[in-house]
């Protein structure tokens, strides 16, 4: 017995189904699964620079006859759906497994799409875990019925589900071997091009009647016999929810979201006097229960149509007494995560704000400039938007008079897609500055290699791409790295780049994150003396270390949180930040 | 709690793990998780990673029973609320239920828009959270004490252990497992004084 989060958990049912391989690229709640893989016996794993590459190096070990699993956050789906629509049609050889961690809540994402939506759209079978033991026992499961039917097979977790420990009885792992001469050529199955995609759409529809007529027999769907007045139609952590809020209702729990097992649905249907379903920021049982020609009830009081659910918004929408609360006091001061301290971020950012500049921003850590102090954002939308969206803003302003328009993207999400953009603005003799905020890291998720620090996964051999160089290799002339930790010549950079409005320039800030393991030494921390004039300037660039005094309105540094970076001293005009002596500590 | 309204028809009980970023939550909710699946009980842990930890507001569930079966907390159904700090204690108070268990780290942590006069810290945070019935827990100083102000999390643990029904060995086994080698000795110590903070009959 082992106390598991989801995440480890399909790990393990992955390792156990002889899976050989992983794939995956980092995102808030699917990264440590790829990781618990990586360290398990037997396996090969790789971060790849975005997720539809992972799934085509997936697809590629599946048609080799490797067992696969495939990581990513919801969405990056987005991103490899475009492999993903057409495996539906090819199927597979070895059993490839795609785990799709949605983020109901959005606690770490930009919105709160529902992966089960792709399964329908793209013919893909989906297993819902509701807890680790089911976790592991469904993504062991999936890899042998991504076999027996010949379909790549999603995993949808959420964020309550990945991030979830319960107990968990682990088991043995049963190897898949793999053997190249039972390769044979089939381009009927794999080569997707008009005339034998056509006989394979029907092929798909023929493996799509032979999973519908098992889905009623899955055991992964069942009846919880209860009070026939109400029947709950539900899935994944909103089960439990149910299970908790109205312990007297019949239940049909889903486990496998698509197909939806028909028969059952009418069985369950006619055993009780009203369907209801429960369905987390989303409509999609509701409405194929509804598709599937049951009438669905509506509830007393309407269940929230956005963000998680919990027990207790279920028992409100069934008119239920809910447990007395204590007033959520008013006056107090928020708490959003900031830029760490030392973060060689926050210079940029500093420094784009004082040039007036547009910041088309993108998905890291850096996203954390968007809030006050420092305020450094204008948009935020998808991974490399950035350099695509300052493209755009530049030529809608084309001949006219305009604030500088700079994008800001991290070394991780360059590589995931803002290189490809680049090459647009290439192309097409675009204007706008790219800044790459190199930190050497994929630091928001946890510290992943990347192809420009060139750690991988399993700590095996690399190389380590230079941004620099590969901009300058699709013809962009300006290129400079800079330290941001050098305010002047942050500035410098910024300047000429933002008045070069003929082409395009490229600034690399290349730092390592302060978290990063080995990379940066604290220093010792900074003070402010006596000629502090009160002037505010050191305390907006928004360091956690740095606070006003709320009577006198000078600086004060916290010497246990300054990490002895030495930004803040840099922009103090009146020489009252020193550091004290110790060096490195 | 029988006789009180409740949305968990597990019966499991609650406790709410709150605080800042970084100050070791994780490490105390996986500690009490273990101590609760070493005596026998069922156990759900859930936690939020990814952008609430640069320095946010974090929260830490642990649910354990004879059965479990909701992984987060509702609005008045933590059993026991264990805050690192003052603010975030009044920030989620309305999740404690009436009767319930407030124990709260006696150090209040400025947040970014403090720090950079956008806002105020809330005025009187003590006393109004022993007007809520806590139990304030000097946890830095008696870490401090017991030889880093590091261990102040496994001091609170002692306080939670205190209010629960688990033998104190049963806890102390499981902070051997969890905590570096070198540190065993001061962790001990750290949660024993956490325990004796809490006066005799709290609970």
């Amino acid at each position: 017995m082992q106390l598991l989060s989801g995440n480890e958990a399909i790990a393990q049912g992955a390792w156990e189904a002889g899976a050989n391989i992983g794939v995956g690229y980092p995102g808030t709640p699917s990264t440590e699964t790829l990781e618990n893989f990586a360290k398990k016996d037997g396996v090969y794993a790789e971060w790849c620079p975005n997720e539809k590459v992972a799934v085509e190096v997936g697809v590629g070990a599946s048609a080799a006859g490797a067992r696969v699993l495939a990581t990513m956050k919801h969405v990056g789906v987005n991103v490899a759906a475009d492999p993903l629509f057409t495996v539906a049609y090819t199927g597979v050889n070895g059993g490839l497994v795609v785990l799709a961690a949605d983020d109901p809540g959005m606690h770490s994402s930009q919105n709160e799409q529902d992966t089960r939506f792709y399964a329908l759209a793209a013919h893909i079978p989906l297993l819902e875990p509701s807890d680790s033991a089911e976790a592991l026992a469904f993504t062991k499961a999936a890899f042998e019925l991504s076999e027996r039917f010949d379909m790549p097979f999603f995993i949808r977790s959420t964020v309550r589900v990945s991030h979830a420990k319960s107990p968990v009885e682990v088991g043995e792992r049963t190897e898949h071997e793999v053997d190249p001469a039972a390769y044979q050529k089939d381009p009927g199955k794999w080569v997707m091009m008009p005339a034998f995609a056509k006989p394979r759409r029907l092929s798909l529809n023929e493996r799509e009647a032979a999973i519908s007529a098992w889905v009623d027999t899955c055991p992964f769907n069942r009846i919880e016999p209860g009070s026939k007045e109400i029947g709950i139609v539900c899935s994944g952590a909103a089960y439990q929810y149910v299970r908790d809020a109205m312990p007297e209702a019949s239940i049909l729990k889903i486990g496998l979201s698509w197909p939806l097992p028909q028969g059952l649905l009418r069985t369950f249907a006619d055993s009780v006097d009203a369907v209801y379903v429960v369905d987390e920021a989303s409509n999609y049982l509701s409405l194929n229960v509804k598709a599937a020609g049951i009438p669905v009830a509506s509830f007393p009081h309407p269940l929230p149509a956005a963000g998680e659910l919990s027990p207790r918004a279920i028992a409100v929408a069934f008119g239920k007494e809910v447990p007395a609360s204590l007033e959520a006091p008013s006056d107090l001061p928020g708490r959003p995560p900031a830029l760490c301290p030392g973060c060689p971020h926050r210079t940029v950012f500093k420094e784009l704000a004082r040039a007036k500049c547009i910041v088309t921003g993108d998905i890291g850590c850096y996203t954390l400039g968007a809030l006050p102090p420092l305020s450094g954002m204008d948009t935020t939308i998808d991974m490399g938007a950035s350099v695509s969206m300052a493209h755009g803003f530049e030529l809608a302003w084309k001949g006219k008079k305009h604030r500088p328009v700079v994008g800001i993207i991290g070394d991780s999400t360059f590589a995931h897609s803002g290189f490809s953009s680049l090459l647009d603005i290439a192309y097409n003799k675009g204007v706008a500055t790219i800044c790459v905020l190199d930190n050497r890291t994929t630091a928001m998720t946890g510290h992943q290699g990347n192809p420009f620090n060139g750690i991988t996964l399993q700590n095996r051999p690399s190389r380590e791409m230079d941004i620099a160089t590969m901009v300058r290799a699709i013809g962009i002339e300006d290129v400079v790295e800079v330290d941001p930790n050098d305010v002047a010549a942050t500035r410098a950079a910024i300047k000429h780049a933002t008045q070069n409005t003929d082409d395009v320039s490229v600034i690399v800030f290349r730092s390592p994150c302060v978290l990063l393991k080995g990379s940066f030494t604290p220093q010792a921390p900074y003070y402010v003396n006596a000629d502090c004039t009160a002037c505010g300037v050191c305390v907006s660039i928004g360091c956690p270390a740095l606070a006003r005094d709320e009577a006198t309105g000078q600086a004060i540094i916290d010497p246990d949180m300054c990490v002895g970076c030495g930004q803040c001293a840099q922009y103090c005009a009146f020489d009252a930040i020193e550091q004290l002596p110790g060096g490195a500590r | 709690m029988s006789g009180q309204v409740s949305v968990n028809s597990d019966n499991a009980t609650t406790v709410l793990l709150v605080g800042v970023g970084g100050q070791g939550t994780i490490l105390a909710a996986d500690v009490l998780a273990k101590t609760a699946i070493a005596n026998g009980l069922q156990v759900k842990l859930s936690e939020i990673h990814g952008m609430a930890q640069r320095g946010g507001s974090v929260s830490t569930i642990v649910r354990l029973g004879k059965r479990v079966n909701s992984m987060v907390c509702d609005l008045g159904s933590a059993d026991y609320l264990l805050s690192f700090e003052t603010t975030e204690a009044l920030r989620n108070i309305s999740y404690l239920r009436e009767g319930g268990m407030l124990l709260v780290n006696d150090e209040a942590i400025k947040s970014q828009p403090v720090l950079t006069g956008r806002a105020h810290m809330p005025a009187h945070a003590r006393e109004r959270l022993v007007a809520y019935g806590a139990h304030l827990v000097p946890a830095t100083e008696l870490a401090v004490k017991a030889g880093s102000p590091k261990c102040a999390n496994v001091v609170l643990l002692g306080a939670l252990a205190a209010g629960m029904s688990f033998p104190l060995e049963s806890w102390e086994e499981q902070i051997r497992l969890k905590v570096p080698p070198k540190t065993i000795d001061m962790n001990i110590t750290a949660f024993r004084s956490g325990v004796a903070s809490v006066p005799h009959g709290q609970r």
